[in-house]
């Protein structure tokens, strides 16, 4: 990468970071705030807001206004913080247990809403911090500290509930594709309306070890080897694309984004905010 | 006859409609919240009001999503309220304990409906007085207020605001159903006189702030999102900076001094009427609508030479157990009803330490406790 100074959107003091090594969050950390550098957000502007889980604890090394919530609450703690302040930038960062099991209410209000929020979602199919249990994206026979015997449940296709709740920004990367994720999550951020930018990110420490992934590298590797691209996507069979992780933008759309329209609300009933 | 001009602000309305006012009046700029009988008027009002004075209303997926919103807001810089009932009051209870460990502003009305579970939706009871004190798991601190009528409500709804703003402690406004629902007459307050405590901003430049510093007050400063004061906001156990803190020393500090406030500020926070006669050997407890038939009650008794007096609190948590206590001691007997099984009755007899016995007029049928009732009870209790 260029010339980015990360230093500038990093509580340097608050390392080291809980995260394991061989982990995706602080790739996808670094993919975040070069995507915020790039965008020239100010960080006296910027709100980073997060629930419980690994993912979550990102905003306690990020140097701006950082909101650490309960578990699943991310997403309405920052539909308040916009709504009260809509010059305010606002981003959510989450998991795959934070935001489609305990939270997942909420996920797709917001995407049905359309809040000018851009939430990345760390996507590690897994429960980290609590220890290895099985996450509503744990793929079908993986196994799981409450899943020995292999997972017996469907997962979610996260960008596929939000694309059909209404986000009117989709976009799914990968850790191992960091340069291009870093994109989606720039494109999240300009775009006016819920974004949601799924990012997926191993699990070596309990979800590789129980799945016989023998070390972090063999699952960068995996993810490199299940990536495919959208457009590629679009000429493969569904058989095809069984196990396989489609990348890149899956919608961008523009619609009326619920701040804006409820200043229009206020201009119409002569308030002034 | 002559048209004399009606003073606008002399209105005839609900205790729910009269919460909304009230709120509007002590500068609400963001409500959200979650439909629910028998609070959904206050929602209803604020949701064509707040917009209309520049503020924000939305109506969330559902309650915790409410009062996670109400934080968020708050944390913005907004004077930040939701509004429920007892199952959503239950919902409520995650981030409500969030808001009393990050010491964020805020105000939240429970209108009491029957329960447990969904129990009596349209119908009073005064169950959740020990949730709204412990609801959220955890020592906390939280602040208790139970009007009886809807001029009160106006007075303690605007007075929940001032508390929250000046103590960092969530409100808790306390009506009950027949509070909510009642229709009287009342004189709304100027907005332009009204004047609540503003949350104390910082005083020192964003290099020295530290969120949750232990000052002199015990009350930190508080900056708002998007001021330059860029600090950090966690509901786990911090340290003054803000971020989490496994120091044993530091949770320590931190947990007294949030929990320090009640104590060290009761007398400004609580607030009782008394009345009656100081001679009595029965006194009678009561609070929210049920209070309005023990004063009867009361002055039934009196036109049949009882000597009574009277105790209501208009703060319930901090528990006003000095106040009781004095009543303890100058009454043989206290006559405590209440629409639950005895919730207040049993803090009533740990308050007054055996100083006086404590009789309970208990009802959870979804009626009101009537005049007669408490009567019988004051009769029974000085033969």
């Amino acid at each position: 990468m260029d010339n980015f100074d990360y230093t500038t959107f990093l509580r340097e003091k608050k390392f080291p970071l809980i995260w394991c090594a061989g982990c995706g969050h602080g790739i996808i950390m670094k993919a975040i705030l070069r995507a915020v550098g790039r965008v020239g957000w100010d960080q006296n502007d910027t709100v980073m807001v997060s629930g419980i889980g690994c993912s979550s604890r990102m905003p306690g090394y990020v140097d701006m206004n950082t909101l650490h919530t309960t578990h699943g609450r991310a997403i309405p703690f920052a539909t308040g913080v916009k709504m009260a302040n809509p010059d305010l930038h606002v981003i959510v960062i989450t998991g795959d247990g934070d935001a489609t099991a305990i939270g997942g209410n909420h996920f797709i209000h917001a995407a049905r809403r359309n809040i000018d929020l851009t939430v990345v979602l760390l996507n590690n199919t897994i429960y980290g911090m609590t220890g290895g249990q099985v996450s509503p994206t744990t793929p079908r026979g993986k196994k799981a500290s409450t899943a020995s015997f292999g997972n017996v449940e469907a997962p979610f296709n996260i960008s596929g509930l939000a694309q059909a709740a209404g986000a009117s920004f989709v976009a799914r990367g990968t850790a191992y594709g960091a340069v291009q994720l870093s994109k989606y999550i720039e494109k999240g951020l300009l775009k006016k309306g819920l974004s949601v930018i799924e990012a997926m990110s191993p699990c070596p420490t309990v979800f590789g070890r129980r799945n016989k992934m023998k070390s972090p590298v063999e699952m960068y590797d995996e993810l490199r080897d299940q990536s495919v691209p959208v457009k590629k996507a679009a000429t493969m069979s569904e058989v095809e694309l069984e196990d396989k992780i489609v990348t890149g933008v899956l919608t961008d759309v523009d619609k009326p984004e619920y701040t804006a329209e409820y200043a229009k609300l206020i201009a119409k009933l002569g308030g002034s905010a | 006859m002559p048209v004399t001009k009606r003073n606008p602000r002399v209105r005839v309305m609900t205790g729910n409609e009269a919460c909304a006012e009230a709120a509007l009046a002590a500068g609400l700029k963001f409500f959200g919240g979650y439909p629910i009988t028998p609070s959904s008027e206050i929602a209803e009002e604020l949701s064509t009001k707040l917009p209309a004075s520049g503020g924000k209303f939305i109506q969330m997926e559902d309650e915790i999503a409410a009062m996670g919103s109400v934080i968020g807001a708050s944390l913005a810089g907004a004077k930040s309220m939701t509004a429920t009932s007892g199952p959503g009051f239950s919902l409520k209870q995650e981030n409500i304990g969030y808001a009393c460990l990050t010491e964020v502003p805020c105000v939240i009305v429970n209108v009491m409906r029957g329960g447990p579970s969904t129990g009596l939706p349209t119908m009073p009871q005064q169950s959740d007085v020990m949730q709204a004190r412990w609801g959220t798991h955890g020592d906390h601190p939280i602040i208790v207020l139970v009007p009886q009528s809807v001029a009160e409500t106006v007075e303690l709804t605007i007075r929940a605001f001032h508390l929250t703003e000046k103590y960092r402690i969530p409100v808790i406004l306390l009506m009950d159903e027949t509070v909510g629902h009642i229709s009287e007459k009342i004189t709304l307050p100027d907005p332009a006189e009204v004047k609540i405590y503003e949350r104390q901003k910082p005083t020192v430049s964003p290099d020295e702030y530290l969120p949750y510093k232990h000052t002199e007050s015990d009350i930190p400063e508080m900056a708002s999102f998007g001021t330059g004061y860029r600090f950090h906001v966690t509901g786990l156990c911090h340290d003054q900076t803000g971020f989490p803190t496994n120091d044993p020393v530091e949770i320590e500090k931190q947990m007294l001094r949030i929990n320090r406030k009640l104590e060290r500020y009761r007398d400004d926070i609580i607030e009782v009427e008394t009345a009656g006669d100081a001679d009595a050997e029965i006194g009678v407890f009561a609070y929210g609508s049920t209070a309005r038939s023990a004063k009867r009650a009361m002055l039934m008794a009196q036109e049949k030479g009882i000597k009574v007096s009277f105790l209501r609190p208009r703060t319930m948590w901090p528990f006003p157990d000095r106040e009781v206590l004095a009543m303890g001691e100058a009454v043989k007997k206290i006559v405590v009803p209440e629409m639950n099984l005895g919730q207040v009755a049993h803090e009533i007899e740990w308050a007054v330490r055996g100083k006086a016995e404590v009789v309970k007029v208990n009802k959870i049928n979804g009626e009101p406790i009537s005049p007669i009732e408490i009567l019988a009870a004051i009769e029974k209790a000085v033969q």
